[in-house]
C-alpha cells in the first residue's frame, strides 16, 4: 500500500515536471497583453498576428519543404543501411561503414554545422558549387544527419523480423530482389513511416546545423523564431509554439502507432 | 544486384557529405591562420616545387589559454551535473513505469516520450517564461512567503541546469527503461524472500542489472550537452562561458576558422572516438557470439 503510494507520486511528479512548461507556454499565448508576463484576459489576438505575420509563414513553409524533402532521401538512404548491416554479409570496410552510419547520432550538432558549412565553402572553392548556402545546403546536411536516425529503426525491425519468411519465399522460387520488393518492405512499411516521421521532425526542429549551413532565402523556422526570443520573450512565438507543439505532439503519436504496430 | 545499390548508394553519401567534412575540418585545423578569405593558408604549396605547409599551433593555442580549456572544462562539469539530475529523476520514472502493468506502462511510456516530440527550442522557451522575475515561479515564492522580493532565477548556471535536465531527460528514460523492462521482478520478490531490505535490495540486485541501462542513458545526455550551445544562450547568463558558444564566437566572431576547427575536432576525439571505437568493437564481438 505504502509502496505503491511512492509509485503514484513518483509518476505523477515526474509527468508534472514533463507537461507543466507546455502548459504554461499554451496558457500565456492566450494572453491579450503585449507584454507577455502581464496576464490581461483571454484573447486569440496573438493567433491572428501570427498567421498575418509574412516573414514566420514563409519561414515555416521553407522548413515544411526542407523536412520533407530530406526526410524522404534520409529515409530511403537509412532503410539501405539498415538492410545492408543485417541482411548483406559481404559489405567493403564494414567497420567503417558502421562508423559512417552511427557516429551522426553522437556528433554534437555545432560540430557536424561546422564541418558542413566549411565543407560547401571548400568544395565552392575547389568546383564552383554552391556558390551560396541555402536551402540546398540546409537539405543535404539534413539528409546527412537524419540516416542514421532512419538506419537505426529499421536495423532494429529487421533484427528481429523472422527470416523464415524470407527463405520460405525464395524456395517458392522468388529471387532476392522480388523477395525485397514483395516481402520484406512491405512487412516493414511501418517501420519506414515511422523513421520518415521520426526524420522529419528532427529537420523541423534543427536550428544549429541550418544556422551553420543556411544562407540568403532559407530562414528556416526555429531560425526566426530564435532571433526572436534569443534576447526576450514574444507574444507571437508563444501563439506559434502552442500550435507547434499539438501539431508535432500528433506526429509523435502517429510514430508510436506505426513503430509499435509488429510489436505484437 | 541491388544488394551493390543498398550498400553503395547510402556509402558514396555519407563519405562525400559526412566523412569528407570531418576531414576538412581535420585540414583547417592543422592549416596556418592569416587574413584573408578563406583565413587559412592550403596546407599543399606549390609555387617553388612541392611544400607541406602544416602546423599545430592552432592545438597548441587551444591548450594553452585557460579561456578554451576553461570553457571545455565548464561544458563538462555542466555535462557531469545534467547527467547526475537526469539520472536522479529518471532512474525512479523508468523503475516504476516498468514495474507498472502493461496497459498502463505502454500509456506512460508514450507520455513520457511525447514532450521530447514537441519543438525543443520552445521547450527551452517555456523555461525562459517560467523563470522571468515576474514569472510563474516567482509569484508562487512570493505567494507562498518564501522570498519578499522576485528572485534573479534566469540567466544563470542553475537555469541552464533545469533546462538541459528538462529538455533531456527523455533520453534518459528510454534506454533506461528498455533494459529495466526485461528485468525479471520476481528477482526483486527473491532477494526480500532472502532478508535483504529494500535499500539492499536496490544496491545489491536492481542497480548491477541496470548498469547498462544507466551507461546508455548518461552517454545519449553527457555527449550532446557538451557541445549543447542554444539551452546557455538561451537561459544562460556571463557568469559561466561553455564550449559550444566558445566555439561558435571563434567561428562566427573571431573569424578564426583554424582555432574553430582544432576546437572541434579536438571535440570529437575526446568524445566521440571512444564511444565509436566501443561500438564498433561490441558489434563485431555480438556478431561472432552469434554465430
Amino acid at each position: 500500500m505504502k509502496s505503491s503510494l511512492i509509485k503514484s507520486t513518483v509518476i505523477f511528479l515526474g509527468l508534472f515536471f514533463l507537461y507543466f512548461p507546455i502548459l504554461v507556454l499554451i496558457f500565456y499565448s492566450f494572453n491579450e497583453n503585449k507584454r507577455v508576463m502581464v496576464w490581461k484576459g483571454f484573447s486569440l489576438r496573438w493567433y491572428n498576428e501570427l498567421f498575418n505575420n509574412e516573414q514566420i509563414i514563409e519561414a515555416f513553409i521553407i522548413s515544411i519543404k526542407i523536412a520533407a524533402l530530406s526526410a524522404t532521401f534520409a529515409t530511403i538512404l537509412g532503410v539501405m543501411i539498415g538492410y545492408s548491416l543485417v541482411r548483406i554479409r559481404k559489405i567493403p570496410f564494414k567497420s567503417f561503414y558502421i562508423f559512417l552510419s552511427s557516429t551522426p547520432l553522437v556528433l554534437p550538432e555545432l560540430i557536424l554545422g561546422l564541418s558542413m558549412l566549411l565543407f560547401f565553402i571548400s568544395l565552392n572553392n575547389v568546383i564552383g558549387f554552391p556558390s551560396s548556402r541555402g536551402q540546398l545546403t540546409i537539405f543535404i546536411s539534413h539528409v546527412t544527419f537524419c540516416i542514421a536516425f532512419v538506419a537505426i529503426i529499421i536495423q532494429a525491425r529487421l533484427t528481429d523480423f523472422n527470416k523464415n519468411i524470407e527463405e520460405a519465399a525464395m524456395d517458392l522460387g522468388y529471387n532476392y530482389t522480388k523477395v525485397l520488393y514483395k516481402i520484406t518492405l512491405p512487412i516493414i512499411l511501418p517501420s519506414i513511416i515511422a523513421g520518415w516521421l521520426l526524420a522529419f521532425t528532427i529537420s523541423l526542429d534543427d536550428l544549429v546545423v541550418a544556422s551553420f549551413t543556411t544562407g540568403p532565402g532559407a530562414n528556416t523556422l526555429p531560425i526566426v523564431v530564435f532571433s526572436k526570443v534569443r534576447l526576450g520573450l514574444s507574444p507571437e512565438v508563444n501563439a506559434l509554439s502552442a500550435i507547434l507543439m499539438f501539431a508535432l505532439i500528433i506526429i509523435g503519436l502517429f510514430y508510436f502507432y506505426f513503430n509499435k504496430k509488429f510489436k505484437h | 544486384m541491388f544488394e551493390k545499390y543498398f550498400v553503395f548508394s547510402p556509402y558514396f553519401w555519407l563519405v562525400l557529405f559526412f566523412f569528407i567534412p570531418l576531414a576538412i575540418i581535420f585540414k583547417i585545423s592543422i592549416s596556418v591562420s592569416e587574413w584573408g578569405m578563406p583565413p587559412y593558408q592550403d596546407i599543399f604549396l606549390f609555387d617553388n616545387g612541392f611544400k607541406i605547409n602544416t602546423t599545430f599551433e592552432n592545438y597548441v593555442y587551444i591548450f594553452s589559454d585557460y579561456y578554451y580549456i576553461g570553457s571545455f572544462v565548464n561544458s563538462l562539469i555542466l555535462a557531469l551535473i545534467s547527467t547526475f539530475f537526469c539520472l536522479l529523476i529518471g532512474f525512479p520514472l523508468a523503475f516504476y513505469i516498468a514495474t507498472s502493468n502493461i496497459r498502463l506502462r505502454n500509456i506512460l511510456l508514450v507520455l513520457v516520450v511525447i514532450p521530447f516530440w514537441s519543438s525543443f527550442l520552445l521547450r527551452v522557451y517555456a523555461w525562459k517564461i517560467i523563470l522571468q522575475n515576474n514569472g510563474i515561479l516567482n509569484v508562487i515564492l512570493l505567494n507562498l512567503g518564501i522570498t519578499s522580493e522576485p528572485l534573479q532565477l534566469l540567466y544563470n548556471q542553475y537555469a541552464v541546469i533545469m533546462g538541459i535536465v528538462y529538455t533531456y531527460l527523455p533520453l534518459m528514460i528510454l534506454p533506461l527503461y528498455g533494459y529495466l523492462n526485461k528485468f525479471d521482478l520476481n528477482l526483486i520478490e527473491a532477494s526480500k524472500d532472502l532478508g535483504l531490505n529494500r535499500f539492499k535490495t536496490f544496491f545489491k540486485v536492481i542497480l548491477p542489472l541496470s548498469v547498462p541501462g544507466i551507461v546508455a542513458g548518461s552517454l545519449l545526455v553527457f555527449i550532446p550537452v557538451v557541445g549543447e550551445f542554444i539551452i546557455p544562450e538561451m537561459l544562460g547568463g556571463s557568469d559561466r562561458l561553455y564550449y559550444g558558444k566558445i566555439l561558435w564566437e571563434e567561428f562566427f566572431v573571431n573569424r578564426n576558422w583554424p582555432g574553430a576547427s582544432a576546437l572541434a575536432f579536438s571535440g570529437i576525439i575526446i568524445l566521440v572516438l571512444p564511444i565509436v571505437i566501443f561500438q564498433i568493437l561490441y558489434s563485431r564481438w555480438s556478431q561472432k557470439n552469434e554465430i
